[in-house]
């Protein structure tokens, strides 16, 4: 099919038409996302695709595809196999029929998430193989022999690419497109897909004795590679391996694991011809304690001797530095750089006119002095306006406000969380906030979408991942069905009734819901919505900065008086709040 | 350091700068070098500082380490200060002379940065500043901002004129490729000039 230039992700996602893959699913997730997002927005598709709800639920639809024969692919981020781990667990036991991979993205230095976990420990919990993939050309690559590894060992295969193999680009050559069986058929074999006790004991037994054989094999597929150079050796993984690459003088031996589990045999009889191995690796000392077990009269160095780091992400400068403290021989050695100190930082903020801003605006306002849990998305950047207390995982907005809420006496407690988190994994802890008397109110911030992973449809936005028409689900309808009495919508946009409703909310007790409905400002744009700009009358703002402490960033100040710029999308807030009347749409142009 | 040339852009997200790396990766692709770059994703694109890597002719990973890029396009001067120090000995900043205040100027109440303090702040680095703005403008449409950077990049880049330019019909909308085409002529003159 010839080179192409793409992003790490659409190079997974090409890997996935090669191998003939005919069910993909998964739950958006940076850096994981623009796989299905690729795979949806292609004209002709001849395979089942899927946002699902969550993780474990796309999991779970993918384990029935692949019972039923069909080649499947679920996508996550890492955080999202914590979600997906029940069925992860015990699928390793179950097994596979047809092949399955899931994908799930580790975020090293923790760029757009709430921590540096590494999936690699889950593939080792579960026994299952674990792919690597060092840069885009295998990422592509290793897709086709990852299916085909499934349906040998009929185990799920965990395939772990990084931030920086999902979003680097390169040139990649990518294979011929391969149509895989629309439709399958389920055979029912009960000792197998039925974990009762006396199932899952013969099923522990079959998984435990696969796992000398698939070490041997992933050998044989030349997944891990070695080349013997001399009696010093660099060990490595991932993304690092390339830094590696880069840097390693040619006098020095390398290894490089692609896959998991390693054979031991062919670890120890590399490791033994050396004097000294570094281990290389970003995140946790996966490869590193292997090669402790397996070694005798080798100095290693790695994480566990202080070596080299456990938390963020590598550069080559990086690597070459803690090469050269191990007294390995480099190509090259880096200038020592430190960026200006004493900047203003510019972390991401929320859009001009993005609707979550005026709403942690009058929640402010109203509930001051309040606990503000908070969620995962776009809205935790609602931390700049110190509306957001804690943030955990998906979903604990709600239980942790409630557990909150049940600890403390005079503490007002206000939980926001987008729709799709809410749709998530917010409705069980809604439902026990109301079946155990919590004393929360619950703001839904519901933009219609799923904004930050890139605006990835959802059962709120009106269609489907393929863009099929879909009616939208009530969010009034599931709160009250949870049992939650006060049940109000908003528009976030109209300051005054928003401040009633919150107003309402907070004169009662039990769990209040207020749904703030208002579509993306993105989401808007990009469906061709017009708005009219303002701006700021010169003549008549005072300079008192109220405007400009509410933090949008069309706003700006000049000589002690506020001014709008173009990306203003007039979402008429800064208006409402000027005591002066100077701001106001701009005249027609 | 591996004789690629690495070019590092900055910007504020929603910028462009992703348009404008990929001009250089599908240049690569029609010159049949390899290239690797890497950029940012997710939330920091809500107006964040964004960067994109862009190593051209290279084979190994896609990060560009301090102090070894050959060149760093910013689109905004404080990100141009901001990444200085990846720039090598020798290599060249162009920064088109626009500065957006983050807002955390205003809330947090510190010093707001100017176009002048910020060149101050650069002198003794090898930069040459270009309104890139007012040059897409001229061109006919602000958005092509990204294309004025690329083109007055252009005579550093170890990639031919006619790719670049074919690079830059492959990545932009049909209909507005006049006004891109038209945006990076005038970058590059802006850079002859700045260079005479
Ligand atoms: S109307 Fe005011 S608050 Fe709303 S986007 Fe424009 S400048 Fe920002
Ligand atoms: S709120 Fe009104 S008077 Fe106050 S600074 Fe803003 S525009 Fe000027």
């Amino acid at each position: 099919m010839g080179r192409k230039y793409l992003l790490g992700n659409e190079a997974i996602a090409h890997g996935c038409l090669s191998a003939g893959v005919s069910f993909v699913c998964g739950y958006p997730g940076t850096p994981s996302s623009e796989v299905i997002d690729f795979l949806r927005s292609r004209e002709e598709r001849d395979y089942y695709l899927e946002w699902s709800i969550n993780e474990k639920v796309a999991l779970e639809n993918a384990i029935g595809a692949s019972w039923s024969g069909l080649r499947s692919f679920c996508t996550m981020k890492h955080v999202g196999l914590n979600v997906a781990s029940d069925p992860f667990m015990t699928l390793a036991y179950t097994g596979v029929k047809a092949g399955l991979v899931i994908m799930s993205a580790d975020d090293p230095f923790a760029h757009s998430s709430q921590n540096e976990q590494d999936s690699r420990n889950y593939a080792k919990f579960a026994k299952v193989p674990c792919f690597d993939p060092a840069n885009i050309q295998e990422s592509h690559d290793m897709i086709p022999v990852a299916f085909s590894l499934s349906e040998e060992f009929e185990l799920p295969v965990l395939f772990r690419p990084t931030t920086r193999v999902c979003h680097s680009k390169g040139d990649v050559e990518i294979g011929k497109n391969v149509s895989g069986p629309k439709k399958g058929h389920f055979e029912r074999d009960v000792p197998r897909y039925v974990v009762v006790p006396v199932n899952t004991r013969e099923l522990h037994k079959k998984l435990n004795h696969k796992q000398s054989s698939l070490k041997k094999r992933i050998i044989e597929l030349g997944l891990n590679t070695s080349e013997v150079r001399g009696d010093t050796a660099v060990i490595s993984s991932g993304v690092s391996a390339e830094y590696v690459r880069e840097v390693l003088h040619d006098s020095v031996s390398f290894a490089k694991i692609g896959a998991y589990p390693i054979d031991e045999d062919w670890l120890r009889s590399f490791v033994e011809k050396h004097k000294r191995v570094v281990v290389i690796e970003e995140l946790d000392h996966v490869i590193e304690s292997r090669v402790r077990e397996v070694a005798c009269n080798v100095i290693i160095n790695g994480k566990m001797d202080g070596k080299v780091p456990y938390e963020g992400e590598f550069a080559p400068n990086i690597v070459s530095s803690i090469l050269q403290s191990c007294n390995i021989k480099v190509r090259c050695s880096y200038p020592a750089r430190t960026p200006v100190q004493g900047l203003p930082p510019r972390p991401a903020i929320l859009c001009a006119g993005c609707a979550h801003r005026a709403t942690f605006y009058s929640i402010k306002r109203v509930y001051s002095n309040a606990v503000y849990p908070s969620d995962i998305g776009c809205y935790t950047l609602g931390l700049q306006l110190d509306a957001v207390d804690t943030t955990v995982c998906m979903g604990a907005s709600i239980t942790i406000g409630t557990g909150i809420s049940h600890s403390t006496e005079d503490q007002n407690v206000i939980c926001t969380i987008g729709d799709s988190t809410f749709l998530h994994s917010g409705l069980t802890g809604l439902l026990n906030a109301v079946y155990n008397d919590s004393d929360i109110t619950v703001v839904i911030l519901d933009n219609r979408t799923t904004a930050m992973t890139g605006h990835q449809p959802n059962p709120m936005s009106g269609c489907d991942a393929c863009g099929q028409p879909k009616e939208t689900i009530s969010l009034d309808a599931l709160s009250r069905s949870c049992g939650v009495k006060f049940v109000e919508t908003i528009d976030p946009y109209d300051l005054m009734a928003t401040r009633e409703v919150l107003e309402k909310a907070k004169k009662e007790r039990g769990v209040r819901v207020i749904i703030a409905k208002a579509s993306c400002v993105i989401s808007r744009r990009r469906s061709g919505g017009k708005s009219s700009r303002y701006t700021v009358d010169i003549d008549r703002c005072n300079g008192c900065g109220s405007c400009i402490r509410f933090g949008c960033p069309a706003l700006f100040w000049i000589d002690d008086q506020a001014h709008i710029d173009n990306t203003c999308t007039g979402c008429t807030v800064c208006e409402q709040i000027c005591p002066q009347g100077a701001i106001r749409k701009e005249a027609i142009r | 350091m591996n004789g690629s040339f690495d070019v590092l852009i900055v910007g504020v997200g929603g910028q462009g700068t992703i348009l404008a790396s990929n001009v250089l990766g599908e240049a690569c692709l029609i010159e049949n070098k390899p290239v690797r770059a890497a950029e940012t994703h997710g939330m920091a694109q809500r107006g964040g500082s964004v960067e994109s890597h862009v190593r051209v002719g290279c084979e190994f990973g896609p990060l560009i380490s301090p102090g070894t890029a050959d060149l760093i396009l910013a689109f905004d001067m404080l990100e141009a200060l901001r990444a200085s120090h990846f720039l090598k000995e020798g290599g060249l900043i162009i920064a088109s002379l626009q500065l957006i205040v983050p807002v955390s100027v205003y809330m947090k109440k510190l010093d707001p940065p100017t176009i002048q303090s910020i060149r101050n702040a650069l002198m003794g680095k090898d930069a040459i500043f270009i309104d890139a703005e007012e040059c897409a403008v001229r061109a006919g449409s602000p958005l092509t901002t990204n294309m004025v950077i690329i083109g007055a990049a252009s005579p550093l880049i170890p990639l031919s004129l006619s790719s670049l330019k074919k690079a830059v019909a492959k990545r932009v909308p049909a209909k507005t490729l006049e006004i891109n085409d038209r945006a990076f002529e005038i970058g590059r003159e802006e850079y002859l000039k700045a260079k005479s």
